[in-house]
C-alpha cells in the first residue's frame, strides 16, 4: 500500500491544469535511455503483512527483558525508562515537526530544548549546552573542532587519553582526517594502570584539548582536578567524556574545572536499539558559546510581551558560515534530547540518585562475588561506579561463548581493543539486573572455572 | 501596550513555565526499588555535594510538555511544504515496528548470534538502497544527512590520496546545491569553488569546464537542485567532472523525486547520501534524529566507513542452515563515522516503509510528489514569479515579492501561519530573491493543495490592499514574532532551580 491519497479523477483533472498528458510526462528532463529503470524490490506489502514480517524479524533477536540475562555496557546501557517518557515522544506534535525554524509555531519543540539544555548544564556542572550532537563519539569528535577554533588554529596537538572509549577515539580518529592535526595518547599498548598523569608530558605549549573519559572506559573514577590545572597551565582545554547517570552521585567535571564536558545520553532514557539513535550531549563555559557547533536555543519575547525561545547564535552554524563553519552539522538529536529532558524531569534528583546508587551498589555486589572465583578477579583497585573490568582464566571470547549457552550475555571483550587485556571482560551492571541475575552470573563463572579447572 | 516598561523582560509573560519553575522540593515522578544487594561504600571524597535537577509528579510532568506539544505545529496537524525537508507523512507502523522488543531492547554489541534478525533487517535494507540508486556498496552508518555528506568528501579524499594523488585540494558546488555542502567540504580542508547556474537553472557548462583541472577533488552535485529542476546536462556534468579525474557526490536530499525515475548511479554519480528521515518517511522529530546511509560505486567501495553488514556465512541449502549475518570492515576504510552501525530505530522504519511499496509503489511516490508540486506551480505562476519555469520536479521556487508592494517572503511565510500552513522554505535558495520553496510531497490531497494555493493568491492579494496586516503576521498563531536581537545579545541559553528553592 501506499500513502497516495489521490483518485484517478483528482490525478487527471491536475495533470490537466498542468499540461501535460500522464504522469511519465512530467519526467522528460531525465535522460531517456535511464528513464524508469523497473526496480527489483519485493511486492508492497499491506500494513498487516508488514507487520508479521517486522514482528519475525524482530523475533530472530534474543534481547535483555525478554530470553537473555545482560552485563554488556561499554557505552550503552540498559536502564528502566518510565513509560512517561515514550508517550510523550509519541506526540505527533513532538515527532512529526522539522527543526524549530519558525518559532511562532514551534514553541513545544523551542522550550523543551531551552529545558534539555539547562538540565544537562545542572547535570554537568557547566553554564552552557548546546541542543545535542548525533552521540557521545561525535560530541567529543565535536570537541576537538571547537578547540582547534578556539585557538584558530594556532595549536596543533590532540591528546586523547587510551581509556576513553575505543569507539569515541575511532570516531575523532576518522574526524580529524585532514585536518592537519597531530593525535597523541591515542595508543592501546600504553600502561593501562596508569593515571591520568601519565598524559602529562605529552602536554606542551601546542596542545590544544586534552580527552578524558569518567567513569574511564573500565568504570574507574578520578578525581581530575589537578590534572585539569596541569593542563590549564599548558594553556590547553580539558574535554571530559562521561556517563550522565555517574553524575547523579560524583563529582562533577564542572567542578574539576573541565572546559567541555561530553557524553552518551542514551542512559538518559533512550532504547539500546542496537546502537541508536542516541544522543550526544555537550555542555560548556559561557566564555566559549561561540566557538561551540551545534544548535542552541535562547530565551527571548514576543510581539505580545509572552516569554518565548528562538534558535539563537545561529552565525555559528553551517547554513550561515558555510565553508567557514568549524562543523558542518545540520539535523541533530531533537526528539532524543526531548526524551532525556522528560526522564530527568521525571526522576529528578531522588529519582536519578536512587538509580546511579542501585547501578553503583549492584556493579561492587558483583565485582565482590566475582573476586572470590578461583581464576577470577578485579583487575583495577581505583572506585569504579556501574563497570568494572575482570580477569579471567581463558580468552573472553570462550567465557562468553559458555555464558551464552546459560542464556547470559557476558561482558565486553577489552582484548578487542588493548592487546595487554586479552583474557579481561568489561561487565556492566544496572538496576535492571536484579541479585539473582548477578547470583546466576557468578554461578555460571564458578562453573566455568571447576571445568577450566579439571581440563 | 500600557505597561510596557524599560525592562520587557522582567514584566514577559510567562505562558508555561519551565521544570525548574514547575519544582516543588520532596516531589518525585518516579520511585525505584530498594537494592537487593547488600551497601558498598561509597567513596566520600568523590561525591558530588548537589544535584540541582527539579522535582515534579509525574502528572506535572506529563501535562507540562503536553501544553508544550500544542504549541508545535506538525505534519501530523497539517500540510508542511517546506521546500528540501521532504516533510510527507509519517506512517504509524513504522512507530510500532521500531518499537518491538526485539529491536528497541538489543543491544549494539550483543554476539551476532543473538541478533540476526537486526543484522538480516540492516543487510535487507542496504540491498534495497542499492537497488534503488544504482550503487554497488552501502553504509547506514552516519546519522543524517550532514553526516552523510562529511562521509562522502572523506571518502572522496581517502580514494584521491590513495592513488598517491595530493592536489586535490578544490570542492566544486554549484550554487543551486544545497546548503550544508560547502560547510561539509570545508571542515576537511578543502577549498570550496562556486560554479553558478545557467538560465534554465542547470549547471553552467562553460563555467564547470573552467574550473575543471588536477587540483579538483570532485563536486557536489544536488539533483534535482535547490531550485527543483532536474539538471538538463547531468550525465555531461558528470562526464566533465570525471575527465579531470574528480569524483561525482551525489546529494540525495531530494532522491524523493526519483524513485524508480532514474538511478543515480547510472547518472555517472558515483557517491551519494541517502536521507531516510526524507525521503523514506522516517519522522523529523522537531530536528532528528536523521538517518544518512552513502552508497558508493565500485572503485569507491572499500573506503567506506566501518563496519559493514554482509553475510560472514554463506547459506546451506541442503542442511536448511540460513546464512550468518554479520559486520565487515572494507578492506582501506576511512574508520568509524560515529560509535555503533547507526541509527538503527530508523532503519527499521525505513525498511517497514520500503517493504509496504514495493517497485511500484516507489515509483508512485515519485510521480505524484512531482505532480502534487506542478500543480501548486500550476495554479500560483500567474500571481508569484516563478524565475525558473519550467515542468519541476518535487519542488519549485516561487520569488516571495510583488511590485508595489514592501511586503516580502518572510511575511507571506508567516502570514501563511494564519491559514493554518507551515511556510514553505524562504531565503533558500540564495541564487533567487525572495525565495519561497515549496515541497508539498505525496502524501497531500488536491483539496489541502488547492487550499494552500488559495492562500498564496489571498495573501498575494493582501500584500497589495493591506500590507500592514501580512507584515505584523502571524495574528492567530499561540505567539508572534520574536525577538531574535535580544536572543542573541542577552543569550539566555540555560535556566536554574530559583535561589530561594529551599531544599538544602
Amino acid at each position: 500500500m501506499t500513502y497516495i491519497p489521490h483518485s484517478p479523477k483528482e490525478r487527471d483533472a491536475m495533470l490537466a491544469t498542468i499540461g501535460v498528458k500522464s504522469l511519465a510526462d512530467l519526467f522528460q528532463a531525465v535522460p531517456a535511455e535511464y528513464r524508469f529503470p523497473g526496480l527489483n524490490i519485493p511486492p508492497a506489502l499491506t500494513e498487516m503483512e508488514a507487520a508479521d514480517e517486522l514482528a519475525g524479524l524482530a523475533d530472530a533477536n534474543s534481547t535483555a527483558g525478554d530470553d537473555l540475562i545482560s552485563f554488556l555496557g561499554a557505552g550503552a546501557y540498559r536502564h528502566y525508562i518510565p513509560a512517561a517518557v515514550d508517550h510523550i515522544l509519541q506526540r505527533g506534535e513532538f515527532y512529526t515537526a522539522y527543526t524549530p525554524y519558525q518559532p511562532e509555531i514551534s514553541q513545544g519543540t523551542l522550550q523543551s530544548i531551552f529545558e534539555y539544555q539547562s538540565l544537562m548544564a545542572n547535570l554537568t556542572g557547566m553554564e552552557v549546552s548546546n541542543d545535542s550532537h548525533y552521540d557521545g563519539a561525535t560530541a567529543a569528535a565535536e570537541a576537538v573542532n571547537m578547540a582547534v577554533a578556539n585557538f584558530r588554529g594556532k595549536r596543533g596537538k590532540i591528546i586523547v587519553s587510551p581509556t576513553v572509549n575505543p569507539q569515541y577515539r575511532a570516531t575523532i580518529r576518522t574526524y580529524t582526517r585532514g585536518m592537519g592535526l597531530t593525535l597523541l595518547g591515542d595508543d592501546p599498548n600504553a600502561d593501562l594502570y596508569a593515571g591520568p598523569e601519565a598524559l602529562e608530558n605529552l602536554i606542551d605549549n601546542d596542545t590544544a584539548l586534552v580527552i578524558v573519559q569518567y567513569p574511564d572506559f573500565f568504570g574507574r573514577l578520578n578525581d581530575f582536578t589537578g590534572f585539569i590545572a596541569k593542563v590549564h597551565e599548558k594553556g590547553a582545554l580539558v574535554c571530559v567524556a562521561v556517563n550522565p547517570t555517574a553524575l547523579a552521585l560524583f563529582k562533577t567535571p564542572g567542578e574539576m574545572g573541565a572546559d567541555i564536558v561530553v557524553g552518551e545520553g542514551q542512559p538518559l532514557g533512550i532504547p539500546l536499539s542496537f546502537g541508536g539513535p542516541y544522543l550526544g550531549f555537550f555542555t560548556t563555559r559561557k566564555q566559549f558559546v561561540h566557538k561551540m557547533s551545534g544548535r542552541l536555543v535562547g530565551e527571548t519575547v514576543d510581539s505580545r510581551g509572552q516569554r518565548a525561545y528562538v534558535l539563537t547564535l545561529t552565525a555559528r552554524e553551517q547554513h550561515i558560515k558555510r565553508e567557514r563553519a568549524t562543523s558542518n552539522i545540520c539535523t541533530n538529536q531533537g526528539l532524543m534530547a526531548l526524551g532525556a529532558a522528560v526522564y530527568l524531569s521525571l526522576l529528578g534528583k531522588s529519582g536519578l540518585r536512587q538509580v546511579a546508587e542501585l547501578c553503583y551498589h549492584k556493579a561492587h555486589y558483583a565485582a565482590e562475588q566475582i573476586a572470590k572465583i578461583p581464576g577470577f578477579g578485579t583487575c583495577f583497585t581505583e572506585p569504579f561506579f556501574h563497570e568494572f573490568a575482570m580477569c579471567g582464566p581463558a580468552p573472553v571470547a570462550e567465557i562468553n561463548a559458555f555464558l551464552l549457552e546459560y542464556g547470559i550475555i557476558g561482558g565486553y571483550d577489552l582484548g578487542q581493543d588493548y592487546p595487554s587485556l586479552k583474557d579481561h571482560m568489561l561487565i556492566a551492571v544496572t538496576e535492571m539486573n536484579a541479585k539473582e541475575e548477578i547470583d546466576t552470573l557468578v554461578e555460571a563463572l564458578r562453573e566455568f572455572a571447576g571445568e577450566v579447572d579439571n581440563a | 501596550m500600557p505597561e510596557m516598561t524599560l525592562q520587557p523582560e522582567k514584566t514577559a509573560t510567562v505562558v508555561e513555565p519551565t521544570v525548574f519553575e514547575l519544582s516543588s522540593p520532596g516531589r518525585t515522578g518516579i520511585t525505584f526499588p530498594e537494592p537487593d544487594v547488600p551497601f558498598t561504600d561509597l567513596p566520600l571524597d568523590l561525591l558530588r555535594s548537589n544535584l540541582p535537577l527539579p522535582e515534579l509528579a509525574e502528572v506535572d510532568v506529563i501535562r507540562h510538555y503536553l501544553r508544550l506539544s500544542k504549541f508545535n505545529y506538525s505534519v501530523d496537524d497539517g500540510f508542511y511544504p517546506l521546500g528540501s525537508c521532504t516533510m510527507k507523512y509519517n506512517p504509524k507502523i513504522n512507530e510500532d515496528t521500531a518499537r518491538l522488543q526485539g529491536f528497541a531492547g538489543a543491544h549494539p554489541l550483543q554476539p551476532i548470534e543473538t541478533v540476526q534478525g537486526a543484522l538480516a533487517l540492516m543487510y535487507q535494507l542496504q540491498e534495497w538502497l542499492k537497488e534503488i540508486s544504482g550503487f554497488t556498496e552501502v553504509t547506514l552508518q552516519p546519522a543524517a544527512g550532514a553526516h552523510g555528506e562529511l562521509t562522502g568528501v572523506l571518502i572522496m579524499r581517502a580514494y584521491h590520496q590513495s592513488r598517491g594523488d595530493h592536489k586535490r585540494v578544490k570542492m566544486l558546488i554549484p550554487d543551486s546545491a544545497h546548503g550544508t555542502n560547502p560547510a561539509s567540504s570545508g571542515v576537511t580542508g578543502l577549498q570550496v569553488v562556486q560554479i553558478p547556474s545557467d538560465t534554465r537553472g542547470n549547471v553552467d557548462l562553460a563555467a564547470l569546464k573552467s574550473a575543471c583541472d588536477d587540483t579538483v577533488a570532485g563536486i557536489m552535485l544536488t539533483n534535482p537542485n535547490t531550485l527543483g529542476m532536474f539538471d538538463e546536462n547531468v550525465v555531461e556534468v558528470c562526464r566533465i567532472v570525471h575527465a579531470c579525474g574528480g569524483v561525482v557526490y551525489g546529494d540525495g536530499a531530494n532522491l524523493n523525486a526519483l524513485l524508480g525515475i532514474v538511478r543515480p548511479a547510472e547518472l555517472g554519480i558515483d557517491l551519494m547520501h541517502f536521507n531516510l528521515h526524507k525521503t523514506f518517511s522516517t519522522p523529523h522529530g522537531g530536528g532528528g534524529p536523521g538517518s544518512g546511509p552513502v552508497g558508493v560505486a565500485a572503485h569507491l567501495a572499500d573506503f567506506l566507513p566501518a563496519p559493514l553488514i554482509g553475510i560472514v556465512e554463506e547459506e546451506n541449502e541442503e542442511e536448511d542452515i540460513p546464512p550468518l549475518y554479520g559486520f565487515v570492515t572494507p578492506a582501506k576504510s576511512i574508520g568509524r563515522m560515529k560509535a555503533f552501525h547507526g541509527h538503527f530505530g530508523m532503519h527499521v522504519r525505513a525498511f517497514t516503509y520500503i517493504a509496504m511499496h514495493g517497485a511500484e509503489g516507489l515509483r508512485d511516490i515519485s510521480e505524484y510528489a512531482v505532480l502534487n508540486a506542478n500543480y501548486i506551480q500550476a495554479r500560483i505562476k500567474d500571481v508569484y514569479h516563478v524565475p525558473y519555469d519550467r515542468i519541476c520536479m518535487h519542488e519549485f521556487v516561487a520569488e516571495g515579492q510583488f511590485e508595489g508592494s514592501s511586503v516580502r517572503a518572510l511575511d507571506i511565510a508567516k502570514r501563511l501561519m494564519d491559514y493554518r500552513f507551515h511556510p514553505p522554505t524562504n531565503y533558500f535558495p540564495l541564487i533567487v530573491h525572495e525565495a519561497l520553496m515549496i515541497e508539498p510531497t505525496e502524501t497531500e490531497n488536491k483539496g489541502t493543495l488547492d487550499a494552500f494555493a488559495d492562500a498564496l493568491i489571498k495573501i498575494a492579494e493582501e500584500a497589495k490592499t493591506q500590507p500592514e496586516l501580512v507584515k505584523s503576521a502571524p495574528h492567530t498563531t499561540p505567539f508572534g514574532r520574536m525577538d531574535e536581537v535580544k536572543a542573541a545579545r542577552e543569550l539566555v541559553l540555560c535556566c536554574w532551580l530559583p535561589e530561594d528553592y529551599g531544599d538544602e
